[in-house]
């Protein structure tokens, strides 16, 4: 009837998801590890009403047509996977990839799952789980008489047991990194699973490859920046009353349209 | 019958469709690269063996509005920007080129770098491989460097470079997918003078004044056109009731 009233709806509907996309930043500030995500907008197709160029006559040709955009749509929530900043926890269990690489899992049902959270814990079999409780992959079981536990930047684990002087080396952690970060399927609690967008899991010992290295006594906290997601939220506030604006302002058109 | 509510009819129907651009225009508020659409009115006058007392009005999409928008720091390393005047290539589905301000780069899982919506982007010498694991950067010129941080110290190597072309304004049309090409359909030739800010992305250029403004202002004329249709229409009344028999 109105298409004014249809494109200002998707306007209101794509100020919506990027809203939802802000608060669920703003809600994961003190998430470690978290990577925020960018609401991805493109304008929907354009109707050519009067096709520019076409020919008016033998001689000549239109100049300029008729085109009309239909509005816009959402197209990805897209994860930032910048670094976040390291924070000292002191806690031998916390580790913090400092590059681009990511801490695999074994998920109850045998599937992989790839995570930024380094903040781990040892389950009643003495291996390394994420909070979740989800074992580290490869599995590295720390001896229940360990007295301290090192990991290096290479990811070699090693622990002092009362009685011997040198370190024992229990395992090493591995890293895997993807070649575009951006296409992982995020599953929740902090893991990310592989698709067919991300490409397959590179798996490497850090400090190779460019997964980059490990960092003990350190989680990476959440990267989301305040202020940003501040300014974003009031910017999408204001593009949603102008849009709800435009709602009204066509509302009130087909109003004086049927008044006659 | 009166030609008055033709010419009125013809103003509200075009007013209509305006209105459907500066709703378009504000939806897109917060797309990157957007560019707005700019529509004119155009007088169609009337030539009939009478007085020629009347022009029709007709909507007409000029082109689009051309000036930068404002730059978004993000901080992401395949985000780039256009400073000034220029587009960046992309490659269509179907092997054509065409031209976007959306500066929002990916990598895809073969390591071609594209866009968002996943078209390739155009390099100087064809699509840009990115080798895997390595972190990507972007010139100022557009050169893409890859760096490894194995080695000390870290090796970067350039490994293509956008391609970034400025063609003449006149010659670009918007197609209706929103990208840009050239009217004749040919590519444009790379412009080394285009140069790029990377970790930024380009916001829309929309002026949400000028189209809440422009918003007002076709509410209002369409009121206008209501009244002289109303106008029309009690005069039509009046003249059935003089020549009414009784």
């Amino acid at each position: 009837m109105i298409r004014s009233l249809y494109i200002a709806k998707t306007g209101l509907e794509a100020q919506q998801t990027n809203l939802d996309v802000v608060t669920n930043n703003l809600a994961n500030v003190s998430t470690n590890g978290f990577k925020k995500s960018r609401a991805v907008f493109e304008d929907l197709l354009y109707q050519n009403v009067r096709q520019p160029g076409a020919q008016s006559s033998q001689q000549t040709q239109l100049p300029s047509g008729l085109q009309i955009g239909t509005g816009v749509r959402a197209v990805a929530a897209e994860r930032i996977h910048t670094q976040g900043n390291p924070q000292q926890t002191g806690n031998s269990k916390d580790v913090m990839v400092n590059g681009s690489g990511f801490f695999q899992v074994l998920m109850p049902d045998g599937t992989t799952a790839y995570t930024r959270d380094g903040s781990f814990q040892t389950d009643n079999n003495g291996q390394l789980v994420t909070s979740s409780g989800y074992v580290l992959q490869p599995p590295i079981t720390v001896p229940s008489n360990a007295l301290t536990m090192t990991v290096g930047r290479d990811g070699t684990v090693s622990v002092t047991t009362p009685g011997t002087v040198a370190p024992t080396q229990i395992g090493s952690i591995q890293l895997s990194n993807f070649v575009n970060p951006a296409g992982l399927e995020s599953l929740g609690e902090n893991l990310y699973a592989e698709t067919g967008s991300s490409g397959t899991a590179q798996t490497s010992t850090p400090g190779t490859n460019g997964v980059g290295v490990l960092m003990q006594g350190y989680v990476e906290t959440s990267n989301v920046n305040v202020v940003e997601e501040m300014v974003n939220m009031i910017q999408t506030q204001r593009a949603y009353e102008i849009n709800s604006k435009a709602i009204t302002t066509s509302d009130q058109m087909l109003a004086k349209i049927s008044q006659l | 019958m009166d030609r008055l509510i033709y010419t009125a009819a013809s103003g509200a129907k075009h007013i209509l469709e305006q209105q459907a651009t500066t709703s378009n225009n504000l939806a897109n508020l917060s797309t990157t690269g957007f560019r707005a659409q700019l529509d004119t009115f155009r007088a169609v006058p009337v030539v009939s063996e009478g007085l020629p007392t009347r022009a029709f009005v007709v909507d007409n999409t000029v082109g689009a509005d051309f000036t930068a928008g404002p730059l978004q720091v993000t901080g992401r390393d395949l985000d780039v920007a256009v400073k000034g005047s220029g587009w960046i290539a992309v490659q269509m589905q179907d092997g054509t080129e065409a031209y976007t301000r959306n500066g929002a780069l990916q990598v895809s899982p073969n390591g071609i770098l594209q866009t968002a919506n996943g078209q390739t982007v155009m390099g100087e010498g064809g699509p840009i491989a990115i080798p895997p694991n390595t972190t990507v950067t972007v010139g100022k010129d557009g050169s893409i460097a890859s760096l490894t941080t194995d080695t000390v110290p870290a090796t970067s190597t350039i490994v293509g470079r956008l391609k970034l072309v400025n063609p003449d304004q006149k010659q670009l049309v918007r197609g209706d997918d929103g990208f840009f090409r050239q009217q004749d359909g040919a590519p444009a030739q790379a412009d080394p003078a285009v140069t790029l800010t990377s970790g930024a992305l380009e916001g829309s250029n929309v002026s949400a004044v000028d189209s809440m403004v422009n918003m007002i202002s076709l509410a209002r004329s369409l009121e206008t056109q209501m009244s002289l249709l109303k106008n029309a229409e009690n005069n039509a009344a009046k003249a059935t009731q003089i020549l009414a028999l009784t």
